[in-house]
């Protein structure tokens, strides 16, 4: 961690690297984004024959077609990187695009086993979701563009910060609504739009945090302010408690009416590190994890389903076939791939209920064993990792918060689902971005990377005059105060 | 910002390392756990993946008794036992639900092909591509055997067993009322369940192996062990012993009789005649005079007491009493009190006698084939015990031929075919019908089959000789069958 992130000047010198050298140009590393690409697609059409050849033991017929629209799909995204964000990052829109080429085979082969179970009566109703997943990742894809091309300079966002805030909260209100809002599976997080349910705090999260990180830069010089030192620690003033409460309050209520405990601990958590990176105090963070302890404790006391999820968490073989049963099946998935997996095709990972969603990545388990979920998961921390390190290297606070609080939020959100299906913390339902099933998670994940990849084009954008990386890391300390402060 | 920047970005990465150690974790140290624990149906299922080996009989046209079928539904095989109820406490039952049983369980490392004797084999279907299949057992049994005792058995609770003496080879084992392995295999869960709920709370005990899973007192024809104790300690069948018409045994009153009351004939008898009529009191007197100590080491010399012998199917251990007191000692001579055999081990009596004194370890599996039908293994016959000399073993042989030829055994013979054998009508609890016995073994000069035949309950207290009206004719018909298809 150290050499990545060291003091030698290494971000900001990375930065700076092309521009004083002066020679790249646009499009830098952008043939090595086309070539991941090409990798990427070559992996998951090779997944995609594995299950066709397991399920009837012949190249599928339809592996031309899928290849040419999944590739086509990812040559329009590095197109868009390549004419709108020519600087940006080379590594993320891959990564994303191996995870998204993987889920979509892995929808499939799980589809083709509902199938089959239909045809041999063991199961009464198979979905057909793979296509359907296609026509949301093509959405998904475009959006990104679209994103990219529109939005040609992020720091314009914060202007918008407040329409984010009453867009997110109204989408985040939606499911609450009668006639609209769907509850499934005892979470009222969904709504019904024509023959469809999407799920609008995916896309909330993504519009409140716009508005987190605008409202924390022209708010955090008050909030940094320390009334009282008490062993070491500055704490804040008491009136400027005010929005960490609020924002308290906001996940709680989240967690209360819509009965959502994953979106609830995401919200607050991605709020109180925004906090804490804009303040550089520890205090905030320290405030904040005692006020999720307590939101946790009395949500553990007062909510059946909460309680319920802790002990399955504790006991999941205590009720094996009743409430254990997602998780015990989640675990015999994981344990009977073991390292090498059983093979794309040849388990079963249908067993586990929700496996297209929650639990898809109890099917990498299963089917492609330890090696597939680390470097699954190896995919996710690349994206983290990169998306942190655009944060470090940003010009700007906005740009800083917000890929910061995306980035974070990602690894968050990983950490929160596969901890969960892999029995380490108790389960809460939240989507496995890219992997899992679901248009308005691979579509808010597609405008996350969009987002993401906008400030990173900033932030490697060579400044007009090459200066040595020590004086611009000098000025960037000192140019937050004067760049985002406004009337 | 940038220095708690970097904070969260070891925290992120501090998460991910949580994942993957966990991932670790579960997949390796705990999987084995999860693989095996008893919720877990994938490897279950796996297993009906393949085609498990066959279980097949030494007759010469090697009929199957069960195999695995290909069908077009969610499991790709399908077991199926085409002689239904014959073979089934052998073969036992491959249930989804309930496990195996039998020679499916013994076995099961084989005929799924997991065992290591197939790692050749194994090793170049992973090489070739093919569908890896597990390996054959042939079992001893002879289809006409075992059909003629299920045929005598029918409508009655008890067992058969037939040994070839000379190998110890198990050419029949039939136990009733028998059950249909078919239906607690069966993929329909509700109908297996229902099969097998109602046949486990039978009374009649349908799952049982009444063969080597149940001891019996063995009534008289234990007197053929006592009869080989006292010719070891130097009677001879001439030798002329008590028969009272009844003995007063020490320290009771309660006087000993014979079967209904009846005399021997005479006071003093020969040892030959009190083996043919069965006289109780001779042979009473014959075990307080030997002593526990002979009679137990005469009865381990034919396996009683024995509590590891697998054929591979585990035998219940068969038991001489104890400490048994002078009273109970002499009760041990006529095979009551607490002398417990299962019909294995007295089939196993009359095949020491017939070999000579020299007990066979009995055995179901003929031989072993890998799936390209080559032989991995091949039965090899073992001397089990020891249990009487050759001498001694002829003048048996002699007694035991007295014993059907003009004794309580008649209803065995057969037209020109010398049978040696034993009946016995064995009490066991007060007002129930006695257990019909038989054991003999035939021809008697050159013996080629000896078999042990229990019928529970199927005896009269009132007479001797019904336990050779029930039990003989069973063992008649199934010496008959051996000898036929010589």
């Amino acid at each position: 961690m150290t050499d990545t992130f060291g003091d030698s000047g290494g971000p900001v010198g990375e930065v700076a690297g092309p521009a004083a050298s002066g020679t790249t140009g646009p499009g830098i590393r952008r043939g090595a984004e086309l070539a991941l690409l090409v990798l990427a697609l070559g992996i998951s059409l090779l997944a995609y024959t594995a299950v066709g050849l397991a399920a009837d033991g012949r190249v599928p017929s339809g592996v031309a077609g899928y290849g040419a629209g999944l590739g086509g799909l990812f040559l329009l995204a590095h197109l868009a990187a390549r004419r709108f964000a020519p600087y940006a990052d080379p590594l993320i829109v891959p990564c994303v695009a191996m995870l998204n080429g993987l889920g979509l085979v892995l929808i499939r082969r799980i589809d083709f086993e509902q199938a089959e179970k239909v045809r041999l009566g063991t199961k009464r109703f198979a979905s057909t979701d793979a296509p359907l997943q296609l026509v949301w990742t093509a959405i998904g894809i475009v959006a990104f563009c679209a994103v990219l091309a529109i939005i040609r300079d992020h720091t314009k966002l914060s202007r918008y910060a407040y329409t984010c805030a009453a867009l997110g909260l109204l989408l985040l209100l939606l499911p609450m609504l009668p006639g609209i809002g769907r509850e499934i599976n005892g979470a009222r997080l969904w709504i019904r739009v024509g023959p469809m349910t999407v799920q609008p705090s995916e896309i909330a999260k993504v519009l409140l945090l716009i508005f987190y990180a605008s409202y924390l830069v022209t708010k955090r010089d008050v909030l940094s302010l320390a009334s009282r030192r008490l062993g070491g620690l500055y704490l804040p003033r008491a009136r400027d408690l005010g929005p960490i409460v609020v924002a308290w309050f906001a996940s709680l209520s989240v967690l209360v009416f819509q009965k959502d405990l994953g979106s609830s601990l995401l919200f607050f958590a991605i709020f109180l590190v925004v906090l804490y990176v804009a303040t550089e105090r520890t205090s905030w963070l320290l405030i904040g994890l005692g006020m999720f302890a307590v939101g946790a404790y009395a949500a553990y006391l007062s909510f059946g389903h909460v309680r319920q999820r802790v002990d399955i968490w504790l006991h999941p073989f205590d009720d094996p076939n009743g409430d254990g049963f997602q998780l015990v099946q989640s675990l015999f998935g994981f344990g009977t791939g073991g390292l090498t997996g059983v093979g794309l095709g040849q388990g079963s990972p249908d067993s586990v209920p929700f496996a297209k969603t929650d639990f898809i990545l109890a099917t990498v388990g299963e089917e492609l064993g330890l090696a597939g979920v680390m470097a699954v998961l190896v995919l996710f921390a690349l994206i983290v990792e990169r998306g942190l390190r655009t944060a470090l290297t940003c010009r700007d606070s906005f740009g800083k918060l917000l890929a910061t609080g995306l980035s974070f939020g990602l690894a968050l959100q990983v950490f929160v689902i596969v901890g969960g299906v892999t029995g380490l913390i108790p389960l809460t339902g939240v989507t496995l971005p890219w992997l899992s099933y679901g248009g308005s998670s691979v579509v808010s994940n597609w405008l996350l990377v969009a987002v993401l990849m906008r400030i990173s084009d900033a932030a490697r954008r060579p400044t007009a005059a090459a200066v040595a990386p020590s004086v611009a890391r000098e000025a960037l300390e000192d140019a937050h105060t004067q760049v985002v402060r406004r009337p | 910002m940038n220095r708690p920047l970097r904070k969260v970005a070891v925290a992120c990465l501090l998460l991910f390392a949580v994942l993957l150690v966990n991932a670790n974790l579960r997949q390796t140290v705990l999987a084995e756990g999860y693989r095996d624990n008893s919720s877990n149906r994938r490897v279950l299922e796996r297993t009906y993946e393949r085609e498990r080996g066959a279980i097949a009989l030494s007759d010469a046209s090697r009929p199957l008794v069960a195999r695995s079928v290909e069908q077009d539904a969610q499991f790709k095989y399908r077991r199926t036992y085409p002689a239904r109820d014959l073979y089934a406490h052998v073969t036992g039952f491959y249930s989804f639900l309930y496990g195996a049983s039998g020679i499916e369980r013994s076995e099961d490392d084989l005929l799924s092909g997991e065992d290591d004797e197939l790692f050749v084999e194994r090793f170049s279907d992973t090489l070739t591509g093919r569908e890896p299949r597990g390996g054959d057992v042939v079992l001893t049994l002879q289809s006409a055997a075992q059909q003629a005792a299920f045929d005598g058995l029918a409508g009655k609770r008890g067992a058969v067993v037939a040994l070839n003496p000379k190998t110890g080879a198990i050419l029949a084992m039939v136990s009733a009322p028998s059950y249909d392995p078919n239906r607690v295999s069966t993929f329909d869960g509700d109908a297996a369940r229902e099969y097998y709920d109602r046949a486990n709370a039978d009374p009649a005990k349908p799952l049982l192996n009444r063969a080597i899973s149940q001891t019996y007192p063995p009534g008289s024809t234990f007197k053929v062990i006592t009869s080989a104790a006292a010719l070891k300690g130097g009677l001879t069948p001439q030798s002329l012993v008590a028969s009272p018409p009844t003995l007063t045994l020490p320290q009771t009153s309660n006087p000993l009789r014979n079967f209904g009351g009846s005399t021997c004939g005479a006071d003093r008898i020969t040892l030959a005649d009190a083996l043919r009529i069965s006289c109780n009191t001779a042979f009473a007197q014959l075990a307080l005079d030997l002593g526990a100590d002979e009679m137990r080491a005469q009865s381990e010399a034919f396996g009683i007491g024995d509590r590891d012998l697998k054929i591979p199917l585990t035998v219940s251990q068969s038991r001489y009493p104890a400490d048994p007191t002078p009273p109970q000692l002499g009760q041990t001579g006529i095979g009551q009190f607490d002398v417990q055999v299962s019909p294995l081990q007295m089939a196993m009596v009359a095949s020491g006698v017939a070999n000579r004194g020299q007990v066979m370890k009995p055995y179901l599996i003929q031989e072993v084939q890998a799936p390209d039908l080559s032989r991995l293994r091949i039965a090899e016959p073992e001397v089990y015990r020891d249990a009487v000399t050759p001498a001694v073993a002829d003048q048996l042989t002699a007694m035991m031929e007295g014993v059907v030829a003009n004794g309580s055994a008649r209803s065995a013979q057969i037209d020109g075919v010398r049978v040696a054998g034993k009946t016995g009508t064995a009490q066991n609890a007060p007002g129930a019908a006695p257990h019909a016995w038989f054991i003999g073994f035939a021809p008697a000069d050159d013996p080629q089959v000896a078999v042990a035949v229990l019928v529970e309950n199927g005896g009269d207290a009132g007479s001797e000789a019904t336990g050779g009206r029930v039990a003989a004719p069973i063992a008649r018909s199934v010496l008959q069958a051996v000898l036929a298809g010589r």
